[in-house]
């Protein structure tokens, strides 16, 4: 039975790629189905939304994304307005350059499908005994990537082919901002960040046209951080 | 269409650059102890200003006042910190919100 016992390593990789990921099976192909029934309800056309799924993959951004083309943004400012959404994808990267060391040919994909929950997902769960790890966090990445094509694209088939009362689906947006929110709470116990975040909020709302609040709070956001790097920086919060 | 292929190519790469950024300056050195600290105090401030800008031009003036919204975010807290799964949590607020726009 030699055949079987070589395979077995690599589909018990699978496998466990396939359960670490459940999780993210439930919540991808439910948030990309409303993201697609959100797209065609905005009068978009359905093929935008696997499209967005394969190239772009970016949960929040997509949601912004169609939003800003429904109502006739630019092409520049939705550059700048991902760029500004997905600075935070940056910030993964800077804790996975160690775990992602010698991927080899895998490197290209995991850092382009880096996204909340692969990150979330790959810095919580421990790879098989004797696996592949990089292996591993390959198809764990390509299977939640797999999942989130699959919901985006049967919300924009259905939403396509009947059309919805969708006025309120959007909010899904929000509220995936609002969990964000809460984890960020658990993590990081300290005033500051949430106050500088209140300040330089107010701040763009007095001062800033609304469409570019976004620009203008953050960066209001980043001076207010570099002032307080003296007093936040030196005792942390349990790292 | 163009536009909209444009629009794609232009987020696919915006969203890309930012995964790969670290990537590409810190593979040799390590980064220095100011992007430690940014990367730290960032996602928090980053995940407020992202809800308080979802609220910005909420009509709070006129009925119904931002409450579908407002209690759309209360129930996805409430409901995470509760039973903190995230699909339920989204899910939840979602639906209370669009009942909420419907009824007021």
């Amino acid at each position: 039975m030699e055949p079987t016992a070589a395979r077995a390593p690599r589909l018990g990789t699978l496998a466990a790629a396939f359960r670490a990921g459940l999780p993210v099976l439930l919540g991808y192909t439910t948030i990309g189905f409303a993201f697609g029934l959100v797209l065609t309800g905005a009068g978009l056309p359905w093929w935008l939304s696997p499209l967005m799924a394969l190239f772009v993959y970016a949960g929040a951004a997509q949601f912004m994304g169609v939003g800003l083309l429904a109502s006739g943004a630019g092409v520049l400012e939705i550059g700048v307005l991902t760029l500004l959404m997905n600075a935070r994808h940056a910030v993964y990267g800077l804790s996975m350059l160690g775990r992602y060391e010698g991927a080899g040919a895998w490197k290209p994909y995991l850092v382009f499908g880096l996204t909340d929950e692969t990150y979330g997902l790959l810095t919580t769960v421990e790879p098989p005994e004797g696996s592949d790890r990089i292996r591993f966090y390959g198809l764990v990445t390509a299977l939640n990537q797999l999942w989130w094509l699959a919901g985006c694209t049967a919300g924009a088939g259905l939403g396509a082919a009947l059309p919805f009362d969708t006025a309120g689906l959007d909010f899904a947006l929000t509220a995936l901002f609002t969990v964000l929110l809460v984890e960020q709470l658990r993590v990081v116990r300290r005033a500051e960040p949430y106050l500088v975040a209140l300040a330089s909020g107010a701040l763009a709302l007095l001062l800033a046209d609304s469409r570019d609040f976004l620009l203008v709070s953050l960066l209001a956001a980043a001076a207010m951080l570099s002032a307080l790097r003296g007093r936040l920086d030196t005792d942390g919060n349990g790292r | 269409m163009s536009r909209l292929l444009a629009a794609v190519a232009v987020m696919a790469a915006v969203t890309l650059a930012t995964r790969a950024a670290p990537f590409l300056l810190f593979s040799r050195k390590r980064p220095p102890a100011f992007l430690d600290y940014l990367q730290r105090y960032v996602p928090p401030v980053v995940m407020s200003l992202l809800v308080l800008s979802s609220f910005k031009d909420l009509p709070f003036r006129q009925s119904p006042w931002g409450i579908p919204a407002l209690a759309g975010a209360a129930a996805t807290a409430l409901l995470h910190l509760w039973k903190r799964n995230v699909l339920l949590s989204i899910a939840g607020g979602t639906a209370i919100h669009m009942v909420l726009l419907r009824l007021m």
